[in-house]
C-alpha cells in the first residue's frame, strides 16, 4: 500500500476549479516531485494535504487513514510535515526554540506538571532540546542555535524551516519550493541534504519545485499537474519526452511555427 | 543619516546600563541576593509603617495577581480581554455566597471559586477562540457587563447591595482579621503567581502561546492545537482571576457589583500594556506604577488623575512596547 493515496481530489473556490480529480500515489520510502507552470494548482495539492484548504471532493489516505476534514496539527501528528513557500519561521523567536516547536505534538507536558517541574517534565524539557539540537546539527547549522531567526541569512532560515519539519518527526516530509531564492551552491547542499533525510531518515519526500535542474536531478518520479489537472507522471526521462508537458510549459508547437 | 546617528548615540547611554543590569542579573547568586533582599524588606514592612501605607501595599499586591493572571490571557496568549473583571466577581461571589450564605469554611470555597472560573472560562472561551481577537475583545467585554448585570439583579447574590458577613479565614488558629495579616496573605500569593507565571512562561506550554503568538498557521503546521492551547491560557487566567477574587471577599467581608465594574477592568489591562505585555517584571512595574502613583501624587490634589492620564499617554507614545526595556539587539541570545 502506498504512503499517500489521493484519489480525484477537487477543491473549487467558487466557479474556478483549482486542483480537478487529481489522484497520485506516492509509495513508502521515496522521492517525489509535483511540478507545473505557474498557478498550475501545486501549493493548493499541499493546502488541501496539510489540512489548511478543505477539498471539495475527493479522497487523501495517509497510511491508510483519511485527511480530509482533519485539522493541520493532527495531521502533522500524524506524521506529515510541511515547509512553506514563503519562509514562515517564529523571527522573533531563536534558533533553538523554533526548532523546538516541532517536537510540541510528540510531548504532553501540561499545566500542573509544569508548575511543579516535575522530574517527567524536566527529561522530557530534556528531550525536546536534544531533539532540536540534533535536527540543527543534520541540517548543518548546529552553531547558529541562539540567533534570532530573523537575523541568519536567508539560506539559513530556510535550513531552520527543514529542522523544525524534521522535530516533528515525520514519516512524509512535504517541501514547497525548498529551492526558492538558494543559490546554486546552496541547492547543491540542499540535493545532498533530501538524499540524506531519506536514506538515513527513511523519510518519504514529496516536493513541489519550479527549478527544474533541480527536480530532474532528485525525483525519482514526477507528477506534472496543470490547470489542476494532472497531465502526466513518470520518470524525468518520461516526463521530458511527454508532449503534454513540453506544450504546457512552451505552448504549442504549430502556435509558434505559425 | 545624520539624524539616524544622533538617535544611536541618545540611546547608547541607556542601553549600556540596561545589558550591564542584564548581565548582572544573569549571575545567579547576585540575582538570588536581590531577591533574597527584597523579599526580606518587604516582610518586615508591616512592622515598620502605618496601616495605611500597609493597606496600599496590600492592593498592590493584589493588583499584581490580578494583573499576572490577565497576563497569561493577553500577554502571552496574544487574546485581547476587556471583560477580566468579571471573572474575579465569579471568584469573590462563589467564596461570598459559600461563606456568607452557607457559613463554609474560606479555605474550602477556594476549589469551588476555581472550578467556577473555570466553567465560565470555558463556556466564553470554547464558542470564541476560534474566531480572531476582535471578536474575543467584543465577547469578553458583553460577559463582563453581563457578569456585573446579573449578580445586581439576583437574590442570591444580595443584588445591588451585595454580600455581607462573609467569613475571615483561619490560618493555624489565628483569625486573619488585621491589615499585617492580608499583607502577608497577598503577598504570598504576589510571590506565588510571580513564580508559576515564570514555569510557565519557560515550558512546552509557554512556547506553544509565543509560537501561535508569531504566526497561527505555522504553529499549526508544527502540530500545537491553537485552540486548545488559547483555551489552556484563558482558563488559567481566569483561575488567577477567581483565586484574587476570593481573597479580596474574604478581606473586605463585603462585596457588591460596583468592585467589578469596567473600569477595573481596563485599570487591569492598562497596567500590563504599560509595563510590558508577557514580560513578568513588566507587568509588575506596570501594577506598581497604575497603584502606587494616584497614592504618592496625592499632595497634588485635583489635578492628579489629570497628570496620571497624561502621564500614560506620554509612555504609551514613547513605549508601546511597555515600559520594560528588553535586553538590547546587539549581544541578545548570543
Amino acid at each position: 500500500m502506498a504512503l499517500l493515496e489521493i484519489k480525484d481530489l477537487t477543491l473549487r473556490f467558487g466557479g474556478l476549479c483549482a486542483v480537478n480529480e487529481l489522484s497520485l500515489e506516492i509509495e513508502e520510502g521515496s522521492i517525489r516531485s509535483l511540478i507545473g507552470p505557474n498557478g498550475a494548482g501545486k501549493t493548493c495539492v499541499f493546502n488541501c494535504l496539510t489540512g489548511y484548504y478543505k477539498p471539495s471532493a475527493g479522497e487523501m489516505l495517509f497510511q491508510g487513514q483519511s485527511l480530509v476534514r482533519k485539522k493541520p496539527h493532527l495531521i502533522t501528528y500524524m506524521g506529515m510535515a510541511r515547509t512553506f513557500q514563503n519562509l514562515r519561521l517564529f523571527k522573533e523567536m531563536t534558533v533553538l526554540e523554533n526548532v523546538m516547536s516541532g517536537m510540541h505534538c510528540r510531548t504532553n507536558a501540561a499545566f500542573l506538571t509544569t508548575v511543579l517541574r516535575t522530574k517527567g517534565q524536566q527529561i522530557e524539557e530534556k528531550l525536546i532540546r536534544d531533539v532540536a539540537e540534533e535536527c540543527l546539527e543534520f541540517v548543518g547549522i548546529p552553531d547558529k542555535k541562539n540567533y534570532i531567526a530573523k537575523n541568519l541569512p536567508y539560506g539559513d532560515q530556510r535550513r531552520v524551516e527543514w529542522a523544525r519539519a524534521l522535530a516533528t518527526q515525520p514519516k512524509l516530509l512535504l517541501l514547497d519550493e525548498p529551492a526558492a531564492g538558494l543559490n546554486s551552491d546552496e541547492k547543491a547542499q540542499l540535493i545532498s541534504l533530501m538524499h540524506r533525510i531519506r536514506n538515513e531518515r527513511g523519510i518519504t519526500i514529496f516536493l513541489i519545485e519550479h527549478d527544474m535542474g533541480l527536480v530532474m536531478k532528485i525525483s525519482e518520479k514526477i507528477f506534472v499537474i496543470d490547470y489542476g489537472v494532472k497531465i502526466a507522471e513518470g520518470t524525468v526521462q518520461e516526463v521530458r519526452d511527454n508532449p503534454k508537458v513540453v506544450e504546457a510549459y512552451l505552448g504549442k508547437e504549430e502556435e509558434e511555427t505559425a | 543619516m545624520a539624524e539616524t546617528k544622533k538617535k544611536a548615540k541618545l540611546t547608547n547611554p541607556f542601553e549600556h546600563v540596561i545589558e550591564y543590569l542584564y548581565r548582572f542579573f544573569d549571575n545567579k547568586t547576585y540575582r538570588y541576593i536581590t531577591i533574597a533582599v527584597v523579599v526580606t524588606l518587604l516582610v518586615i514592612f508591616p512592622n515598620t509603617s502605618s496601616r495605611f501605607t500597609q493597606e496600599i501595599m496590600t492592593n498592590l499586591f493584589y493588583f499584581i495577581v490580578v494583573c499576572l493572571g490577565l497576563n497569561i490571557i493577553v500577554g502571552y496568549a496574544g487574546l485581547l480581554h476587556l471583560g477580566y473583571a468579571a471573572f474575579f466577581a465569579v471568584g469573590a461571589y462563589t467564596t461570598g455566597i459559600l461563606s456568607a450564605g452557607y457559613g463554609m469554611n474560606f479555605w474550602l470555597t477556594l476549589p469551588f471559586s476555581i472550578l467556577a472560573a473555570v466553567i465560565a472560562g470555558l463556556a466564553i472561551g470554547a464558542p470564541t477562540l476560534r474566531l480572531r481577537g476582535d471578536y474575543l475583545a467584543i465577547v469578553t467585554l458583553g460577559f463582563g457587563e453581563i457578569t456585573r448585570l446579573t449578580i445586581r439583579n439576583l437574590d442570591i447574590t444580595g443584588g445591588a447591595v451585595g454580600l455581607i458577613g462573609i467569613q475571615r479565614p483561619v490560618l493555624f488558629g489565628i483569625t486573619l482579621n488585621q491589615i499585617s495579616h492580608f499583607y502577608y496573605m497577598f503577598f504570598i500569593l504576589a510571590i506565588l503567581a510571580i513564580f508559576i507565571s515564570y514555569r510557565l512562561h519557560d515550558s512546552r506550554m509557554g512556547r506553544a502561546w509565543e509560537y501561535i503568538r508569531e504566526d497561527e498557521d505555522a504553529a499549526a503546521a508544527m502540530g500545537i492545537n491553537v485552540v486548545t492551547s488559547r483555551l489552556y491560557a484563558f482558563v488559567i487566567g481566569s483561575a488567577f482571576g477567581a483565586i484574587a477574587g476570593s481573597f479580596f471577599a474574604a478581606k473586605m467581608t463585603a462585596i457588591s457589583p460596583d468592585s467589578f465594574m469596567f473600569i477595573h477592568s481596563v485599570m487591569i489591562l492598562l497596567a500590563v500594556v504599560l509595563g510590558g505585555m508577557g514580560k513578568i517584571p513588566g507587568v509588575v512595574l506596570g501594577a506598581i506604577f497604575v497603584t502606587l502613583f494616584p497614592e504618592i501624587s496625592r499632595e497634588i490634589g485635583p489635578y492628579r488623575l489629570l497628570i496620571f492620564g497624561a502621564l500614560l499617554l506620554i509612555i504609551m507614545l514613547y513605549r508601546p512596547q511597555g515600559i520594560w526595556p528588553d535586553r538590547p539587539a546587539i549581544s541578545s541570545k548570543e
